[in-house]
């Protein structure tokens, strides 16, 4: 009945010539969704459709006809043969460019090279392939926020396979990675800020090419966007350590997927990661506590200054100019934070003593706002006090006026 | 004293005093005096009105000097006043204090008119010219409020504009005549610019002399029951002499106001907040100069739709009405027989008064 | 009792009133007359400012100088060759440097670069830095900023 029903609206419809979506937007269920779904394809509006990848012809309305295997038709796609298929095209320069001149066509190369495309190609039909990460039907531009690669997707669209800890498990790798990058700054600044150059999984991991990163490459990822850090610790008595440790440099720290933000607090205190290694009062110990106390001196100076001038803004002076200079104090707390990555109290101590003075120009800065503040109120003291002399004088001048006029008035003359 | 110099007008004083016809002003202020009784305080609330205003022409002139008028320039001509002219933040604060005060004395002024029945004939048309000089308050407190182009009153100015483009037929050229524009921007800017230093100075400069003419003209009022409590017992109501009597305990009212000011400006210096981002979403709570907080609260209680015409413009039409209603009120408070019904004068003072109060304090606090 | 003191009174009264009229006159005056003194900048730097000397610059070098309120990154990339753009980072407002080596902006915090011209080349930065106009008269810089 109702292949009957669909056979009618295919001849309706005769004169239309993609038979595939006609037919199968009449269908139910699984064999209907594709064609909504294509709706949103990006390939669609290049003018593709589906028999660019499932093959057969569209020409006709006969279903014997059209899907024939004569005619090319593959039905549904192998899992194992999804990248093969897609790099028909996309590693196909000279068609790819065609339609975007910038496109890279290296995708399938890098994929064969990932984890995942090595598992494949082991007849591993759970690992991720095209379209477990882009999508499949409805494949959407990657700056599209609605794709599942858009870097607010990524997190979600990576952790629907490994934060599965059944699917992991076999494979022996973690399922909590999804749950620590979600505390960790990188997120926050994604997330929060929506700040789309925030690292999300591919910027560390690579997209095609997935690999994990190896433990010497580490400081290099990081490095990528925190570069003077990266520097620091390659010069650091540190490096040859971790690298000998096989520990990999900035992870041994800061961790990998839930980095924090970053406080003296990794410095000093009872959560010190310095502590793991150095006694207290060993030669390491003794840096990481000057290095951590010197920020800290800095930070509260720097804060000291920020009391006072809006103390002094508060009653209406006008500091802009030392506000501004804070903010190079300011700079200069961050470099001093940078610095702990030559893990050497020295070189700490340079941002810390320009940060220091600049903190004391712009508390003189407040204490001057705050004398300007009194000198007005000592002017308008002043110029009180004339009033109030004046008034004085007026309200005896009155009396004595209203005292030699005869009385006129009612009792409460006297005003 | 007088009397001896008179005979002698000699010297260039004298030689002045004479070509000026100076002598007529004596004797006219000699002879002016002013009812002496239990309400006289509330005569002094003019004056300090009018003082305020001298105050704002005087520091309005020494902000001109450097005020500039533009989009990208009033806001950091504002801040330069401010942070590099010497006692700019004084002049800057009094101006903007005092016009407060100007305000709120010229209303302590209108309802001490309404309460002490200073309205009632012959001074219809006195009530008439202060409730019109009320209004040029209102209009620059409205356009005076724009010129230092910071967030706060772009948005003010903005819903304001808007509240006039919601009326019915006139609205929308009315708004659109406003803002010099469809939209608050550099022409709305130089426009306030233009009524707040020009046009309704001009205006205000006519509209008192007319006021002051009027006062003049039909004398101080006294109240109906001080009238009648002394035709009771049979005796003048009694005056004190203009000058230096009332005139020196007016002083001293100009004198506390110039400490009230001083006080305010200088521990409370008027801030400037942040220039004005016609791209930036409004900051929440924006809510205009207090004196406009009871329509503006009013406007927000009342249902975006009732039966069947738009919410606010009941608002605004109610509005309308009141303001008729009130602006009329020398009209409908007397009966043909010409008394006054005083009763029904300060009932609707003290309703009016307060809605104002309770609408104000609510809006404030929201 | 106003009899009695009466002389002693009314020389009170003239000095309270001669000396409070005298007094307070000179203390609304002395703002009024410093407020229209022209002040020492005379004018307010809006769209305009000298912000440094021409010698201060060698060839191929960059400077964070202030403009205003704002601090701007000057720099010098020919003989009379001169750049001027907003000197924060608009990826996270850090304060950004001339790198004489690759003749690029860079951005310390996290390694952004902007080209002679404030376009991002690479890095995080999501817009291009604002630019300003840079005039010379005589050895002093002049930075304009567009109207807006």
């Amino acid at each position: 009945m109702k292949l009957k029903l669909a056979m009618l609206a295919c001849a309706a419809a005769l004169w239309a010539k993609d038979s595939c979506l006609e037919c199968h937007s009449e269908l139910d269920g699984s064999l209907a969704a594709p064609t909504q779904a294509f709706k949103d394809d990006v390939h669609k509006g290049l003018g593709f459709s589906c028999v660019h990848c499932h093959g057969g012809d569209s020409s006709t309305d006969d279903p014997e006809r059209s899907m024939s295997r004569a005619r090319g038709f593959r039905g549904k796609i192998a899992r194992t043969a999804v990248p093969e298929l897609c790099a028909h095209c996309h590693s196909d320069a000279a068609l790819i460019h065609k339609y975007n001149p910038k496109q890279r066509v290296d995708q399938m190369a890098q994929y064969k090279t990932s984890v995942h495309g090595q598992r494949l190609a082991k007849g591993d039909v759970n690992v991720a392939n095209c379209v477990d990460c882009h999508s499949v039907h409805n494949i959407r531009a990657v700056r599209s926020p609605l794709s599942p690669v858009h870097p607010l997707r990524l997190p979600d669209t990576c952790s629907t396979c490994h934060s599965d800890a059944n699917r992991m498990a076999k494979y022996g790798i973690p399922s909590n990675q999804h749950a620590e990058y979600r505390s960790s700054v990188h997120w926050e600044a994604l997330e929060k800020r929506g700040d789309l150059s925030a690292p999300s999984c591919a910027s560390c991991h690579g997209n095609h090419g997935a690999t994990p990163p190896e433990v010497t490459s580490v400081a290099a990822v990081c490095g990528t966007c925190h570069v003077l850090m990266e520097n620091l610790y390659k010069e650091s008595p540190h490096e040859p350590v971790f690298a000998a440790m096989e520990k990999g440099g900035c992870v041994v720290c800061h961790g990998n997927h839930a980095v924090e933000h970053p406080t003296t607090d990794l410095l000093v205190g009872k959560s010190s990661v310095c502590a793991d290694c150095h006694e207290a009062d060993s030669a390491g110990g003794k840096v990481a506590e000057e290095m951590g106390r010197s920020i800290l001196e800095l930070r509260a100076a720097l804060d000291r200054s920020d009391e006072i001038l809006g103390r002094a803004r508060r009653s209406g002076m006008e500091v802009s100019e030392p506000l501004l200079r804070q903010m190079e104090g300011r700079e200069n707390l961050v470099k001093a934070r940078v610095a702990v990555h030559a893990f050497d109290a020295a070189a700490v101590r340079q941002p810390v003593q320009d940060g220091l003075a600049i903190a004391a120009e712009t508390h003189n800065a407040g204490e001057e706002a705050m004398r300007e503040r009194d000198y007005r109120r000592m002017g308008l003291g002043l110029s009180l006090i004339a009033i109030a002399a004046t008034m004085i004088g007026l309200w005896l001048a009155i009396r004595s006026i209203e005292g030699r006029e005869k009385p006129i008035a009612s009792p409460d003359g006297g005003g | 004293m007088l009397a001896a110099r008179e005979n002698e007008k000699r010297g260039p004083l004298g030689w002045l005093e004479d070509r000026l016809g100076l002598e007529s002003v004596r004797e006219f202020i000699a002879h002016k005096s002013v009812p002496k009784h239990s309400a006289t305080m509330w005569y002094y609330f003019g004056g300090i009105t009018l003082f305020l205003f001298v105050i704002q022409v005087l520091t309005g002139i020494l902000l001109l000097l450097y005020y500039r008028p533009t989009t990208a320039e009033a806001y950091e001509s504002v801040q330069f006043i401010v942070t590099q002219v010497k006692f700019g933040w004084l002049i800057r604060s009094i101006h903007s204090w005092s016009a407060n005060l100007m305000i709120l004395t010229a209303f302590i002024h209108m309802f001490s008119v309404v309460f002490l029945h200073a309205y009632r004939k012959p001074r219809e048309a006195t009530w008439l010219s202060g409730i019109a000089l009320l209004g040029l308050a209102l209009g620059f407190g409205f356009s005076g409020y724009l010129l230092p182009w910071n967030t706060v009153s772009y948005f003010a100015t903005k819903v304001g504009t808007d509240m006039a483009a919601s009326l019915p037929v006139i609205g929308p050229p009315v708004a659109r005549f406003l803002r010099g524009g469809d939209e608050v921007g550099g022409a709305t800017l130089t426009r306030f610019f233009g009524f707040h230093v020009a046009v309704l100075p001009g205006i205000t400069t006519v509209m008192l002399l007319v006021h002051l003419a009027l006062v003049q003209r039909w004398n101080i009022s006294v109240p109906p029951w001080v009238e009648r409590q002394f035709r009771d017992r049979g005796r003048e109501v009694p005056r004190m002499p203009f000058a230096p009597n009332f005139f020196l305990r007016e002083l001293m009212a100009w004198y506390a106001a110039l400490a009230g000011l001083g006080i305010l400006a200088a521990l409370f210096p008027w801030e400037l907040g942040d220039k004005a981002d016609p791209f930036a979403p409004a900051p929440a709570g924006i809510h205009p100069e207090w004196y406009f907080l009871a329509p503006f609260y009013t406007l927000k209680l009342i249902p975006s739709n009732v039966w069947f015409i738009e919410g606010e413009l009941l608002g605004l039409i109610g509005f309308g009405l009141l303001a008729v209603w009130w602006v009329c009120l020398p009209f409908w408070a007397t009966d043909r027989a010409g008394q006054v019904k005083t009763r029904l004068v300060t009932g609707a003072g003290v309703f009016l008064l307060s809605y104002l109060a309770i609408f104000s304090a609510l809006g404030y606090w929201q | 009792m106003q009899a009695e003191t009466k002389t002693p009174r009314r020389g009170l009264v003239r000095w309270l009133l001669g000396g409070g009229l005298t007094a307070s006159v000179a203390s609304f005056l002395y703002p009024v007359i410093r407020f229209m003194n022209p002040p020492e900048v005379s004018e307010a730097a809006v769209n305009e400012a000298s912000v440094a000397k021409v010698q201060d610059f060698t060839l191929n070098s960059g400077k964070i100088v202030k403009f205003g309120s704002r601090p701007v990154l000057l720099i010098r990339a020919g003989e009379s060759d001169w750049r001027a753009f907003s000197g924060t980072c608009t990826h996270l407002d850090c304060t950004v440097q001339y790198q004489t080596a690759s003749h690029q902006i860079w951005c310390a915090c996290h390694n952004g670069f902007y080209d002679l011209n404030g376009r991002v080349v690479s890095g995080p930065p999501p817009r291009p830095l604002e630019e300003y106009a840079v005039h010379i008269r005589g050895d002093e810089v002049i930075v304009t900023r567009g109207a807006g």
